[in-house]
Formats: structure tokens, sequence, C-alpha cells
């Protein structure tokens, strides 16, 4: 057993528990039965405040574990990261700065509501909403895999602390709403750089220098610490198309939607860069595990992040890491099942269940569906292999870049059919699940899902960008047979001054 | 009709188009505190991207018109 790290790690995250409760106190509406409180956080965050909540909510405790993994088992190719993270901001801020406006002026509170609007058919926005939903829960589950690898490095095994830890963030996250992670995300981030900029400073100093860490990455890949001749393609592929997915997740968009007017946004384009610094700088963890020989645990590339901490760092430091990363999964799970609770109750429960539901009737079926959709990624998690939920998570991203035509292209047009768009969505996830079960991974025996990268002979490329060209051509081709067949095509509820409004 | 068109938008294609361009970072040569080339570069170009969005903001930014 670990006592000190155990003491610390459990005092931080009573704190941050209890933080959670009191948030429905701060900036106190005066109701909070209504989807703009509970789900949006009042819609007024300003610039720190939104920072604070991108950026805990897009930095997840699984990135902090999966990313400097990739880097320890795979080398370059793993800092895939880099490029994904600064083209991110600038490539798709634009088009959210449209969507808070459109929001804004017509009350839409998740995407697919935009959709509906947009291309005047529910079927569209149901589709979308779907595909947010599936990519959302197990994305969930994986903050689960987060907690887990901290708790095994404590000592901690079994399902109890973990279902012990879900139960207290679905309680105050039911009871708070997106104020909750939005206040909990200042203490995590400030844990999170605290514990970066010590691992940086410290771990290679122990280790004999940067130098070092890099000699010993360079001799377990052979002296190749550069892209190979094959591998440029799949590592830029990748980076675009994690680029165009990060913001097209729902909670994305949940995040960016709560804040107050257009300059808060695009001021947390020029801000936001600083976590893509810590994420290189964690990305880096990797080859210092590398050169302090830190081994997994049975085999599973995920544990070295809180191996090396466990092994550098001194015990009372360690519990402060393994508390930054838990309270780290905690923000980004609270939003990403207020992400997709908001879109059950938007376009699943008032589409098609309860069409004249009060904003009082649809903030409880959002808090009720939240507790359902962490108990889902739970069960995910306890009862069926946590390898089910990273294929999953695989198939999600490649999901959600499909509704790329529709969320992101339909924010600047509206040239595509309705039609167009629901055949394209519909080829493109068929295309993107297809290619990755087809996908074998020669190091692990597995004969599917095996990566992100689908081979055609000597060429590789990462099989979400395929599939959304597939959806593009299909999309248009579509289009232009339905315009030809003169289908009558949705109504555009939108006009085009909505998408520069702002609060005045 | 109001829009938000400003040429200083074009900016913001540089911390775009720049990270795609692996001929400029791939390779370990010049080293720099013990980085190779490949990780030191990629880690300077989120400066870029910070910097490019910086002075789009704050030349777009409604506070400033009127």
């Amino acid at each position: 057993m670990h006592t000190v790290q155990l003491v610390i790690f459990t005092t931080l995250f009573a704190i941050v528990a209890a933080l959670g409760f009191v948030a429905a106190r701060w900036r106190r509406p005066a109701t909070m039965d209504h989807l703009d409180e509970w789900g949006l956080g009042g819609r007024n965050f300003g610039a720190w405040v939104t920072w604070f909540l991108i950026g805990g909510d897009l930095y997840t405790a699984y990135t902090f574990v999966a990313v400097p993994a990739l880097l320890y088992a795979a080398g370059a190719y793993g800092f895939f990261a880099m490029p994904y993270t600064v083209a991110t901001y600038p490539l798709v801020f634009l088009a959210l700065v449209r969507l808070w406006s459109v929001s804004h002026k017509h009350g839409f509170v998740t995407p697919a509501d935009f959709v509906r609007a947009r291309f005047g058919s529910p079927t569209l926005a149901l589709l979308v909403a779907i595909a947010g939903i599936v990519a959302t829960m197990p994305y969930i589950a994986l903050q689960l895999v987060g907690i887990e690898a901290v708790l095994k490095q404590m000592g901690l095994g079994g399902d109890v602390p973990l279902i012990i830890a879900f139960a207290i963030l679905a309680a105050y996250t039911y009871q708070s709403g997106l104020r909750a992670p939005a206040l909990i995300a200042v203490v995590k981030d400030a844990l999170i750089y605290i514990v970066i900029i010590a691992a940086v400073l410290y771990i290679p100093y122990q280790l004999g220098g940067w130098g070092k860490i890099f000699d010993a990455a360079s001799d377990k890949f052979h002296g190749h610490l550069t892209l190979g001749d094959g591998q440029q393609l799949p590592f830029l592929t990748l980076a675009l198309g994690s680029s165009f997915a990060l913001f097209l997740y729902p909670h994305s968009a949940t995040a960016v939607l709560a804040s107050k007017n257009r300059d808060v946004i695009k001021r947390n384009m020029a801000m936001l860069p600083a976590y893509s610094f810590l994420l290189g700088l964690i990305a880096l963890l990797g080859f210092m595990a590398i050169a302090a020989k830190v081994a997994p645990i049975d085999h599973d590339p995920n544990t070295i992040v809180p191996g090396l901490f466990d092994k550098m760092f001194p015990s009372w430091f360690a519990g402060v890491a393994f508390a930054a990363v838990g309270i780290g999964a905690l923000v980004p799970a609270a939003i990403m099942s207020i992400a997709a609770a908001n879109l059950f109750t938007r376009n699943i429960f008032v589409e098609y269940i309860a069409p004249d539901a009060s904003h009082a009737t649809q903030a409880r079926v959002s808090k009720l569906a939240s507790l359902f959709v962490k108990f889902g990624a739970l069960l995910c998690i306890v009862l069926i292999n946590p390898q089910f939920s990273i294929d999953l998570q695989l198939i999600g991203g490649v999901i959600i870049l499909q509704t790329f035509p529709v969320v992101g292209l339909g924010l600047f047009t509206r040239w595509f059919h309705r039609t167009g768009l629901i055949a394209g969505l519909l080829a493109g996830m068929a295309v993107g699940f297809a290619l990755l079960y087809l996908t074998p991974n020669a190091n692990t025996h597995r004969e599917h899902f095996g990566g992100s990268a689908y081979h055609f002979g000597d060429v590789s490329m990462y099989s979400g960008l395929i599939a959304v060209i597939v959806n593009l051509a299909v999309a248009a081709i579509v289009t232009l047979i339905a315009r030809a067949a003169k289908i009558p095509d949705g109504v555009d509820a939108t006009q085009p001054g909505d998408y520069f409004a702002d609060r005045s | 009709m109001e829009t938000d068109k400003s040429p200083w938008n074009w900016l913001l294609l540089v911390p775009i188009v720049i990270p795609f361009c692996t001929f400029l970072y791939n390779g370990s040569d010049p080293y720099l505190f013990g980085f190779p080339r490949f990780y030191w570069l990629q880690l300077s170009f989120v400066g870029l991207g910070a910097l490019c969005a910086g002075v789009v903001y704050r030349r777009t930014r409604k506070s400033r018109k009127r």
C-alpha cells in the first residue's frame, strides 16, 4: 500500500467533490430548472473560465495516459499530437464562432439542434445526435481507465474505489450541471500544470538531462527518432482528421456554447495553445519512461505514466500527480455526460417523445440522462474488458468525423441537399467501420480494430479521413441527383446574419 | 449585414499549414538543449500558433471597433 499517496489523493479528491456540490451556488441563477442553466452553465462564462473549461474538457485523463504511451511504444509517430493540437484551434475556431452566434440567436443547445434548423431535417439531426452519443460513451469509459491506472499504481485494485469515485461524480453533476466541471477545471488544470512543469524539470535532472533521455529512446527505436518514409502520410492524416474530430465531439460544442460572447471564443483561440505546449511535454513523458526503464504493468503501456511518477517522484508528490490524473478524468467525464444528455433530451426526447416538454422537464430529463450515460460507461469498464472501450473510442473518433460535412461545412454552406448529407453520413460511417474492422495489428496479434491507419499495399493513411472523403463524394453525388429529380429539400430556418450575431 | 470578414483572418493559415510540412521538421539536426529538431521545432509551432491567433484576436475583436 502507498499510504502517503493515498492520503493526498483522497484529500484532494474530497476537496474537488465538495467544490462540485458548492458549484450549484456559483453565479447562482434564478432557476436551475432550465437547460441553459444546468446544461450550459447560464451561457455566460468569460474568457478565463472558458479557458479552464475547454482546456479541462479537451485534455482528458486518457490523453495524459495514452499519448505518452504511444510515444513509449511507437516513437516519433506518437508526436502526431503536436500538428494536431497546433492546427486545431485556428482550423475550427472560425467555424465554432459561427456555431456560437447561430446558437445564441436561436437558443440551440446541441450541434444537432443547429442541423435540424439548418437543413429542416429531424432525421439528419437524429443521426448527428446518435453519432454524438455513440462517440461520447466510450470516451467517458476511457476516463475511468485513467482513474483505474492511478488507483492500480497506488495498490487499490478492484472495482469498488472506481464505483465510489464515479458515484460522487454522478451526484454533483446531477446537482450542479456544467457549473461543477467549470469550477473543478480550475483545480484540475492548476494541478496538471504544476505536476507537468515539475516533471519536465525534475525527472530529466534525475536522469542526467534531456540528451540522455533522447539517447535512451533512440536506442530503443534503433536510431530512428523521426518519421520513416511510410509513416509520414498516416502521421499527417491522423493529425488532420483528429483536429477536425476534436471539435465535432458534442462536449466541445457544450464548452464553447457556454461562453459569453464571440470575443471570448476568439481570445481563447490564442490562449488555448498553452495546453498544446503542455501536451507536447506530457507526450515526452513516454521517452522519460524509456530512459527510466519503467516496465509497463501487465504489458499495458497505459500504465507507464503512473509508473514513471511512482518511480521518480517523492511519495507525497506522486500522490499529487495521481490526484491530478484522477481529477483530470472527472472534468471531461462530467462535460461529456452533460453533452450526451443534452443530445438525448433535445434531439430524441423533445423531438420524438414529448414535443411540448417545458424547460423544467427538459432540464429534469437531461439530469436523469446524464446519470444513465455515466452508469453505462461504468458498466462498459467493470463488466467488459477495457480493451472494448479503447476499440469503441477508435470507432467513435471515426464516426464523429463523419458529421463534418453536416455540422462543419453546414456552418458555411447550404449547398448540400439533406438527402445527400444523410446518404454521405451513412456511407462514411459504413466505410470507416469496415476499414477499422479490416485493420489487423501484428504486434498484439489482433485481427480486427488493430489501429487507426489502413494499409493499401505500401501506402497507409488514417481510416477516418478516407471515410470522410467517401462521405463527401457520396453527399455531393446524391445532392446532384436529388436536385435533378426535384426531391424537396428542407427549409433553412437560419439567416446569413445569424452567423455573426453577438451579445450586445 | 454584420460580418466578421477581415484580411487578418488569413494569418490563421500559417499555423494550419506549417505543422503539416513534415520536410521542415522531420530530421534530428540541429539539436537544441538535447532535443532533436523533430521535437523542439514542433513544440515551437505552438508559440507560432498562439502568436498568429493573438494578432487576429486583437485586430478583429469587437471592443476595438466603434
